[in-house]
């Protein structure tokens, strides 16, 4: 669904020195094996051991105060195995061989519990075991190790710029990252993966007080798989929009955005009134992105298709029939892509939470349904013999599941710029940056707003607009997609905590697209009075 | 098991603040055992139970403050856990906005605790699975459901000599439960902290009802409708405008309650004169922790009076500021309502719309609260008081504002928990006129 989690569900607090240091990989090696030989010897046929370190920092600063500064840590095992058929799970914090083999026993007991009620036994897609690999994200500067000092430094920096500007008020964010996550499974597989993401959002409001009117600019970045050099706010990073808006690809300037928010907002408040009607639509990935998320990530996702999630984020208008017969998803410039190994996106690594390589697929070619996303004990439903590597857990405490991989629009194969886009709209609006956002559970009906506004008359931008949001059926959208710009404006745009399952678990996720133009889409008015 | 006994978590909290050198220290200590069952497809999925205890200690130099949180509990333990939050305050920048711990208080007693709940079983919640699953499988439908239940305490000490420990415990189930062709989908769900008023057995047949009426829904055109919505629909609209609730966002002007030229909306007439609401730890079924996160305590307050604007939250700094006195933030929401069913609600009203659950509610304009969502697992037609035929499902986009101010009536309010607040509240089902659907959803 996406959205904001506060930084006190993450686990405990640790000191800043403690950040850059990792669990030895032989210590990690002897947890697993002593786990999944307990396994084996309490009846397992299968079994996989998760040890996991979470550190995560947070850094929150509103106008010229920081509010808080949080570093925290979890560490643990979770083992996870099938026995009798059925699927176990149990956890520990303990970092002890007699614990995680009690854990593993624990795990068996349960998979044995509940065999009996089980419909089918689990049929687990073949997987060959790793070996003893590393990966990381190819990061520049690890944020952990970036002192707190330049932290602080900079988000102030970036506030009293908003502040100058004009804002009235400013809420910055830095949100940092690192997995350290070892995987072991009976397949063979010793695999030591450090991830790393990072995400710097703000929130800048102007205030009319005389008007009793005020509007929000949220900041134009995105979470990304990256270090800290995504901060560096290089040239090589930026676009300059046809209407002198500028987003941000693999490199963010906070402080550059913070000042355009800022006069943005204040433009907002005076902007003209969305007339409602049906328009051609010209939105920038930063936008997409979202809307790509909820219309086409969430739907094909397997589970929700075949009813696991139905009580909680709901199923699928795309069900298994329409997979067969290539049900017409989109128009034929839709090309859409599930991709695990995309360099600084969100959900890049190099194995899966079940040990499986990672890849890129086709979910939509010729805008035809062609693919899912599917894990180990689900591929056989959708006829495969192989998982596509997209299992996922949060947590060492939580058991992993099918999350949603990195599912990007692929730029268009003809030379087009965004300029050249909007210079063949006729009535247009031209929607910059993500907002509200809702779909229902089966993902047909949404509702999409977004941060700037501007209306397109025969070809030209003429006026910053406000009160847009628009509607849409999720097959029909995608029909309506007229073009999309050439690979030049290809960008990322993603979520920190997409959350999904019960207990709830959160997941980051990227999602690219260039400029894309979707045709006749209704637009509502959202401006209403209080009286 | 991770309920501490009271002796047992002062003499942690103790000890904890003996080792800390800082200008004060505040240490609090939560702990829970959760357990949960789920089940979709007519099949048990996942099943677990999690204990835990985390031990958090806040202290501040002058105004540099700095938390840190452990669940270990030896000696060493305890003082590392210390010297970290010492050491994460000497690196925090001064905040001005920094407030002293909260002195001593006294803390009425809630009935926040349940030993029935306490004591639920694995067995207990496979029961439950069972007794959701086994008539949806005799009728040819498809439960996907989840029980989540826990127990646990909260216990803190300050330097200045605070002090509390109570024990709570809470259980909460939803199902969904649909037609084997996708056409009907029913829902129910039943949030208690006492689980001997809760019965899988009963409720269920609730959402199996909707999923075999709601099959074959027709289409209306969307507009503006009299509906009515159950407890469980309303509470998600208003559950969101309760986060906007802040004193210092409205008194800053952006926020719904802020006043044009300055100022906020306190006392003034917000909502239909049929509209009450108010917050009491200590209200029956709905009962909370008698103190807020700050540590202050909690009593009986009105937040809205006959449709005026009575309370708003003021955080302790911007209480001081504003010259207020300090208040603990909001615990439960307790709206008042009338003595009719839903069933009763339905049976005087001539055209107008049933709406069982509202779903993915989210902020389109925050200064008019204006929220979209839609409608999901049993919408129907009523007319001349009954339920006609079951009607697609609806997108609104209406505020919970200009909504609280359409009430034809209220009728009696239960406990319900929204989708994405833990927020404990109680709200009657709602009679409205003129509630905004803007689009048709195909979603079943």
């Amino acid at each position: 669904m996406g959205g904001l989690v506060l930084p006190a569900m993450f686990g405990k607090v640790i000191a800043a020195e403690e950040l850059s240091s990792a669990i030895d990989v032989a210590l990690k090696k002897s947890l697993a094996d002593a786990a999944m030989n307990s396994a084996k010897s309490a009846g397992a046929t299968y079994a996989d051991v998760r040890v996991g370190r979470y550190l995560r920092q947070f850094v929150i600063t509103r106008e010229r105060n920081v509010e808080n500064i949080v570093n925290t840590e979890s560490t643990g095992v979770g083992i996870r195995v099938i026995a009798n058929g059925a699927w176990g799970f149990a956890a520990t914090n303990e970092l002890t061989k007699d614990a995680v083999a009690r854990a593993a026993a624990q795990a068996v007991a349960i998979a044995k519990a509940n065999a009996p009620g089980q419909s089918a036994p689990v049929q687990l897609a073949p997987a060959k075991g790793a070996g003893e690999v590393s990966w990381r994200t190819p990061i520049v500067k690890n944020s952990m190790a970036v002192p707190i000092k330049d932290k602080v430094d900079l988000l102030m920096g970036v506030n009293a710029a908003a502040l100058d500007a004009g804002a009235s008020f400013i809420r910055s964010i830095l949100f940092l990252v690192n997995e350290q996550k070892y995987f072991a499974s009976t397949d063979g597989s010793y695999i030591d993966q450090d991830v790393h993401r990072i995400w710097a959002p703000m929130e800048v409001t102007a205030v009319d007080k005389a008007s009793g009117k005020f509007r929000v600019r949220e900041g134009l970045s995105s979470p990304m798989g990256l270090g800290f050099e995504y901060l560096d706010g290089a040239a090589s990073g930026k676009t300059v929009l046809p209407n002198g808006v500028t987003v941000y690809g693999n490199s963010y300037d906070m402080k550059e955005d913070a000042i355009a928010a800022a006069k943005q907002a204040q433009a907002k408040i005076k902007a003209t009134s969305v007339k409602p009607g049906k328009y051609d639509l010209v939105l920038d990935p930063s936008h997409t992105w979202l809307t790509i998320h909820e219309s086409v990530g969430h739907p094909l996702e397997l589970d929700r298709v075949l009813g696991y999630e139905a009580n909680y984020a709901g199923t699928s208008f795309a069900t298994m029939d329409k997979l067969q017969s290539h049900f017409q998803y989109g128009s034929d410039k839709v090309n859409i892509v599930a991709d695990k190994t995309q360099p600084g996106s969100l959900g890049a690594v190099a194995y899966d939470d079940e040990g499986i390589k990672t890849k890129k697929w086709d979910l939509i070619r010729d805008g035809k349904l062609v693919g899912y996303q599917a894990i180990r004990d689900q591929a056989h439903i959708e006829g495969k013999t192989a998982s596509d590597g997209c299992a996922y857990a949060d947590s060492w405490s939580n058991v992993q599941f099918q999350r949603m991989a990195n599912v990007s629009l692929e730029p268009g194969k003809q030379k087009m710029s965004v300029a050249d886009m909007i210079a063949n709209v006729e009535d247009g609006i031209y929607i910059i940056g993500d907002g509200s956002f809702s779909i229902d559970q089966q993902r047909y009906n949404a509702q999409f707003g977004g941060q700037l506004f501007y209306e397109i008359k025969k070809g030209k931008i003429t006026q910053q607009i406000e009160d847009v949001a628009y509607q849409i059926r999720t097959p029909e959208f995608w029909n309506a997609c007229a073009g999309v710009c050439d690979a030049s404006d290809y960008r990322l745009g993603g979520s920190f905590f997409d959350g999904k399952g019960q207990p709830a678990q959160v997941s980051a996720v990227s999602h690219g697209s260039s400029t894309a133009r979707f045709n006749g889409i209704n637009v509502i008015n959202t401006a209403r009075s209080l009286g | 098991m991770s309920i501490l006994p009271e002796a047992q978590a002062k003499a942690i909290l103790t000890k904890v603040l003996g080792y800390s050198k800082a200008d004060e220290c505040t240490a609090q200590l939560t702990g829970s055992t959760r357990g949960n069952i789920r089940f979709a497809r007519n099949d048990v999925s996942t099943a677990g139970v999690t204990d835990d205890i985390q031990l958090q200690v806040q202290v501040a130099f002058g105004k540099r403050v700095g938390i840190a949180t452990i669940n270990q509990f030896d000696d060493a333990a305890l003082e590392r856990v210390v010297r970290r939050a010492e050491e994460l305050a000497r690196l925090a920048p001064e905040n001005p906005e920094f407030m002293p711990a909260v002195p001593k208080q006294t803390y009425m007693k809630t009935d926040t605790f349940s030993a029935s709940t306490a004591g639920i079983t694995p067995a207990y919640r496979a029961k439950v699975a069972s007794d959701s699953i086994a008539p949806c499988r005799a009728e040819k439908l498809v439960a996907a459901g989840y029980l989540e239940d826990q127990a646990g305490f909260v216990a803190f000490l300050n330097s200045k000599g605070n002090y509390g420990y109570q024990t709570g415990s809470s259980s909460d189930y939803t199902c969904t439960v649909r037609t084997q062709d996708g056409r009907g989908s029913g829902w129910v769900g039943h949030n208690v902290q006492d689980v001997a008023q809760f019965n899988a057995g009963e409720d269920i047949r609730v959402a199996m009802r909707k999923a075999s009426a709601s099959a074959g829904a027709q289409a209306l055109e969307p507009g503006k409708y009299t509906v009515i919505l159950e407890p469980a629909a309303a509470a998600g609209l208003v559950a969101f405008m309760m986060f906007f609730f802040d004193a210092r966002s409205a008194d800053e002007g952006r926020s719904f309650l802020s006043k044009k030229g300055g100022g906020n909306k306190l006392g003034e007439q917000v909502y239909g004169p049929q509209v009450s609401m108010f917050t009491d730890p200590a209200y029956p079924g709905a009962a909370v922790y008698p103190w807020d996160d700050d540590g202050l305590p909690r009593k009986k307050m009105p937040i809205i009076q006959n449709g005026k604007l009575m309370t708003m939250n003021y955080s302790r700094y911007w209480a001081q500021k504003e010259g207020k006195p300090e208040q603990a933030q909001f615990g439960n929401i307790i709206m008042e309502g009338g003595t009719k069913s839903t069933a009763d609600l339905i049976r005087t009203t001539e055209r107008g719309i049933l709406v069982s659950r509202t779903w993915y509610i989210r902020m389109v304009d925050p200064q008019t609260v204006l929220l979209t969502g839609l409608t999901r697992d049993g919408t129907f037609y009523i007319e001349n008081g009954q339920l006609k035929y079951p009607i697609k499902n609806f997108r609104f986009n209406e505020s919970p504002v200009i909504m609280l101010n359409n009430v034809e009536e209220f009728g009696k309010p239960v406990r319900v928990k929204s989708d994405e607040s833990d927020t404990v509240m109680v709200i009657p089902p709602m009679k409205l006129r003129d509630f905004t659907f803007t689009s048709l959803s195909d979603a079943v």
